[in-house]
């Protein structure tokens, strides 16, 4: 059985699925077995009312993961502190035992694009990036998550790989990454990169969390491919490949199937994590069996 | 790249691509911008989809999603919490000129609006009768009542609160009675809570929001409507979860 918050400052290296509230009566009555729920925290930043108690119903039963999609750590303009000061009310109200934002902009001086923006990759950006991270971190009092983006468009002023910046950002503030493999897979698509390559120079010690997901397909301008992550299917073959590529590097980590978008009964997203939880436990066995070898 | 430039070309799709914006071609192919352009007016309308499902229904997603689009591009949420996104929706409806033939619709996007507010409302258990028993006869008429959070009252020339229940189920009853309507919105628990009253009783519930005391609420309700009815009007308004407390010259009480 789940043992929510007992479990201690970390998420278990299990499958967890992002909590929707049209499947939380099911979930209350069956109490599948999950490994953790993800919510998007700024659902959550009203009052009162049914988010809140169903959350803490929730969180008496599984670990929690808070996931922010509004923070704009990104962006050139200061952090919103009324939002900063938001989430620090969420996580200690609810103490998740993982919290994880994006590396993308939002919000601009004429208000939230809802939308997670790109960003180029230089010394500037780098320093401005960390700078962020590290309000964020003292703000909310606890480490911090920073997500790879998936990305339709380049810039010409980046001059440091993708990669290479989350490391730095990383190695500068003391965040950990959250792994997007399907963030991977478009953005390799997207930019004619290798994305078994991208794994295979990620720094997989930061890695907390991995984020698993379904995307679009369709062309660009010059016809070319262009993925675009689209949270509303089942995780893709190629991504689900890039997966198991991925934890074969990093060992069983903590791995949510995103799906926020046409929304499917809960029993399928039962069965995507189902499939990711297979690899996981494999990754068990097999660090196991090589730590009964060494003993 | 400056990202105010960034976000300029995003929201309007006749500006050009923000220099400096490539692929791995070495190109600036705008079916990759526009992809951005896309994400950020789809999850706009759908967040103001979400908050006013009446009145997406009312007037068709086509309808819904270019009058969606038309404010957006005059207002954009000012926090990332977008379930508040919308606030200024119902007054942009009211004067948007392609749904004049309309007229209830921004009434009708009013009460949707106060029903999310109240959805996210604090939890505080509101005034019930017995409390409001308590309080001493000759000092009810002083006394002012405290609203609850999530109480509001829509005051409509139309028969908005007969038009959202309509489209609540399924299918949809056609609603051709269009006649003057109040709504009360309160949530006395965890459900959110709709109901239509009278006149009457709308202009004293209106006069107690505002922080007028019972008994000059009540004088105004009488000269509305001399048989206005005391009694059933102040103990069907708490009973409906609308205040949260009475505050007389003693000082607040519950």
């Amino acid at each position: 059985m789940n043992t929510g918050t007992q479990s201690g400052q970390s998420l278990p290296a299990r499958a967890g699925l992002g909590l929707k509230p049209e499947h939380i009566g099911e979930i209350i009555a069956t109490e599948p077995e999950i490994g953790f729920f993800e919510v998007h925290a700024e659902n959550y930043m009203g009052d009162g009312g049914a988010p809140h108690r169903t959350l803490s119903e929730i969180v008496a039963r599984y670990p929690l993961s808070l996931h922010g999609v509004g923070l704009s750590i990104g962006a050139e303009r200061p952090l919103d502190k009324a939002h900063l000061a938001r989430l620090r009310r969420l996580i200690d109200r609810y103490q998740p035992q993982s919290f994880s934002e994006h590396l993308a902009w939002s919000t601009h001086d004429a208000g939230f694009l809802n939308d997670l923006l790109p960003l180029p990759y230089t010394n500037r950006t780098l320093a401005h990036v960390s700078a962020h991270v590290d309000e964020v971190q003292q703000a909310v009092g606890r480490r911090m998550l920073l997500e790879n983006p998936s990305t339709y468009i380049l810039f010409e002023d980046s001059t440091i790989d993708e990669i290479d910046f989350l490391d730095a950002i990383a190695e500068r503030t003391g965040c950990g990454l959250l792994l997007d493999v399907n963030n991977v897979m478009v953005s390799a698509i997207n930019h004619r990169l290798d994305p078994f390559a991208y794994i295979d120079r990620f720094p997989v010690e930061r890695v907390g969390e991995i984020h698993l997901a379904g995307y679009d397909e369709t062309v660009d301008g010059a016809g070319d491919r262009l993925l675009i992550d689209a949270h509303n299917s089942t995780v893709a073959d190629d991504v689900f490949s890039l997966y198991r590529h991925t934890i074969g590097r990093t060992g069983p980590v903590p791995t949510l199937i995103e799906w926020d978008n046409d929304v499917p009964a809960f029993a399928v997203l039962l069965a995507e994590a189902t499939r990711a939880e297979a690899v996981l436990d494999e990754a068990a066995l097999r660090r196991d069996a090589r730590f009964s070898r060494r003993a | 790249m400056d990202q105010n430039t960034f976000a300029s070309a995003l929201l309007d799709a006749t500006r050009p691509l923000p220099d400096g914006v490539t692929s791995a071609r070495g190109e600036a192919d705008a079916a990759r911008f526009a992809v951005y352009r896309n994400n950020v007016a789809v999850s706009l309308s759908k967040a103001l989809s979400q908050r006013f499902p009446v009145l997406r229904r009312l007037v068709g997603d086509d309808f819904f999603n270019g009058m969606a689009r038309a404010f957006i591009a005059t207002t954009l949420p000012d926090s990332p919490v977008m379930f508040a996104y919308g606030d200024s929706f119902p007054d942009f409806v009211a004067g948007f000129a392609p749904a004049a033939a309309l007229p209830y619709l921004a009434d009708t996007a009013r009460l949707e609006a106060y029903w999310t507010r109240a959805y996210h409302a604090a939890d505080i258990v509101p005034l019930d009768v017995a409390a409001l028993a308590r309080l001493a006869p000759e000092r009810l008429g002083s006394a002012t009542l405290i609203a609850h959070p999530a109480a509001a009252l829509v005051r409509s020339k139309f028969s908005i609160g007969t038009i959202w229940q309509a489209h609540q189920g399924d299918e949809v009853r056609v609603q051709t009675v269009l006649e003057p309507e109040s709504i009360v919105i309160t949530r006395p628990d965890i459900e959110v809570a709709v109901h239509v009253i009278a006149e009457a009783d709308a202009v004293f519930a209106a006069a107690l929001l505002r922080g007028d005391s019972i008994g000059d609420a009540a004088a105004e309700a009488f000269d509305t409507d001399p048989a206005f009815d005391f009694g059933r009007a102040i103990v069907g308004l708490v009973a409906l979860g609308m205040f949260a407390g009475v505050a007389d010259q003693q000082g607040d009480m519950r």
